[in-house]
């Protein structure tokens, strides 16, 4: 448990003197939402219709532009090969390094998307929806990606393989979270579409740093 | 003590590059207190062999054993340290902020860092980030994150690469101490190494044809 906070203290760190890595997917999440009306036109109740979806689609590739950083560095100058050596669990370092992570590029995305909610229109009863499903939803993406991004770092040019590998796997928390906020902004319950995510989300704790933690041992050799 | 004193034992091993054999039944024996050194042109299978202890690499015949029993545990890992051509610090940190990460992914034997950063005469240097040191201080605080952990066997891949001539000496003496404490080293070097009171058994590695 000590080496997992130390890791997650290492990551949060790191990320704070290299601040790029924070904004770049922040600035992305916000450069492509502010786009759209200037792209669809003064169509109040059109951008309504379409926020949930844009919101999301833009949160998932901000999550996938973040994901290389995950464990390139790392892997780049050896760091690496020192969690792979540790004793400790791989597994459990992986969900500290994933948790770090989701902390300096997936919260500041549900923290300013309520702005940016408002900017499309949503009502503050839909923002609200909104921010559940951002919540329950980006962890997934990070510890999906993780998967992913372990598969590839050993390769130098991954990125393509890695947006074919993860993307399906997005599609299940794309589908339910837009839906949520569509029904909210009906005036529907969302329930079902809330627990949905929020199953995904323990199952993907659960079983996603396993198979990210194998990738990367295989990475290694 | 004699039975459950730590002992590596590689039976066997064989690695295969690109369809070149690098080695083949390779076997040795490693007991408390010794060094075994790997020598061999560059591309002969040193740094492979190395992998292959380290567990990043499956041998493609034979096994490695630790006490007797498969590498693959985390007993092992416990016990084992392995500085390779990468440092493994993180240039955005300080000196000792990577240290403690070291000291929290291994086990803390007791030596405080600054002691270990005195020892590898990097005192003073706590606070300087990584990025500003030069290749051989960062060499020195490998070493040092070795003595902060308890750690019975390292692994060194070309320890004295960018180390000026008291850093070559200092490595030495370091070495020397960690076998007389009952420690063993695994390294390669293409430079003599001069170890004093220690056993060192040498496996030379040429490229098969």
């Amino acid at each position: 448990m000590y080496a997992f906070f130390a890791i997650v203290r290492r990551d949060l760190r790191l990320a704070l003197r290299k601040r790029s890595e924070i904004i770049n997917p922040l600035l992305f999440f916000v450069l492509v939402i502010t786009l759209f009306p200037l792209g669809v036109g003064a169509k109040p109740v059109l951008l309504q219709a379409i926020a949930p979806g844009i919101i999301w689609v833009s949160a998932l590739l901000a999550a996938m532009l973040s994901l290389d950083s995950l464990f390139r560095s790392d892997f780049d100058d050896g760091a690496l090969e020192q969690l792979v050596l540790s004793p400790q669990p791989l597994s459990v370092l992986v969900l500290g390094k994933v948790l770090a992570h989701w902390l300096v590029t997936g919260l500041p995305l549900v923290m300013i998307a309520p702005l940016l909610a408002i900017l499309l229109g949503l009502s503050a009863k839909t923002i609200s929806i909104l921010l559940i499903t951002l919540l329950l939803g980006t962890p997934v993406l990070s510890l999906i990606g993780a998967i992913g991004v372990a598969l590839t770092v050993g390769l130098r040019r991954g990125g393509m393989i890695l947006s074919l590998l993860v993307l399906p796997l997005y599609v299940p928390v794309l589908i339910f979270a837009a839906n949520a906020v569509e029904m909210a902004q009906l005036g529907l319950p969302v329930m079902a579409q809330v627990n949905m995510l929020a199953a995904i989300l323990m199952l993907a704790c659960v079983l996603a740093p396993w198979p990210t933690a194998a990738a990367l041992k295989m990475s290694m050799s | 003590m004699n039975s459950l004193s730590p002992l590596l034992q590689g039976f066997g091993l064989a690695c295969i590059r690109d369809d070149r054999s690098l080695f083949s039944e390779l076997s040795f024996l490693l007991g408390s207190g010794e060094v075994l050194l790997l020598e061999g042109e560059n591309g002969s299978g040193k740094t492979s062999l190395l992998r292959i202890l380290c567990g990043f690499r499956e041998p493609d015949a034979g096994q490695v054993s630790w006490c007797g029993a498969a590498i693959s545990s985390s007993e092992y890992r416990a016990n084992m340290a392995f500085v390779g051509h990468l440092d493994g610090v993180k240039k955005e940190l300080t000196v000792l902020e990577n240290l403690r990460v070291a000291v929290a992914l291994g086990q803390a034997n007791g030596c405080s860092l600054d002691e270990a950063l005195a020892r590898v005469t990097l005192a003073g240097y706590q606070d300087v980030l990584i990025s500003a040191l030069s290749a051989g201080q960062k060499r020195r605080l490998s070493l040092a994150r070795l003595l902060v952990t308890a750690k019975c066997l390292w692994i060194l891949d070309e320890p004295f690469t960018s180390l000026d001539k008291q850093g070559i000496q200092l490595t030495e003496q370091l070495m020397s101490e960690h076998c007389a404490q009952g420690g063993m080293i695994v390294l390669t070097s293409h430079h003599p190494i001069q170890l004093t009171n220690v056993a060192v058994q040498r496996i030379s590695l040429s490229p098969c044809l």
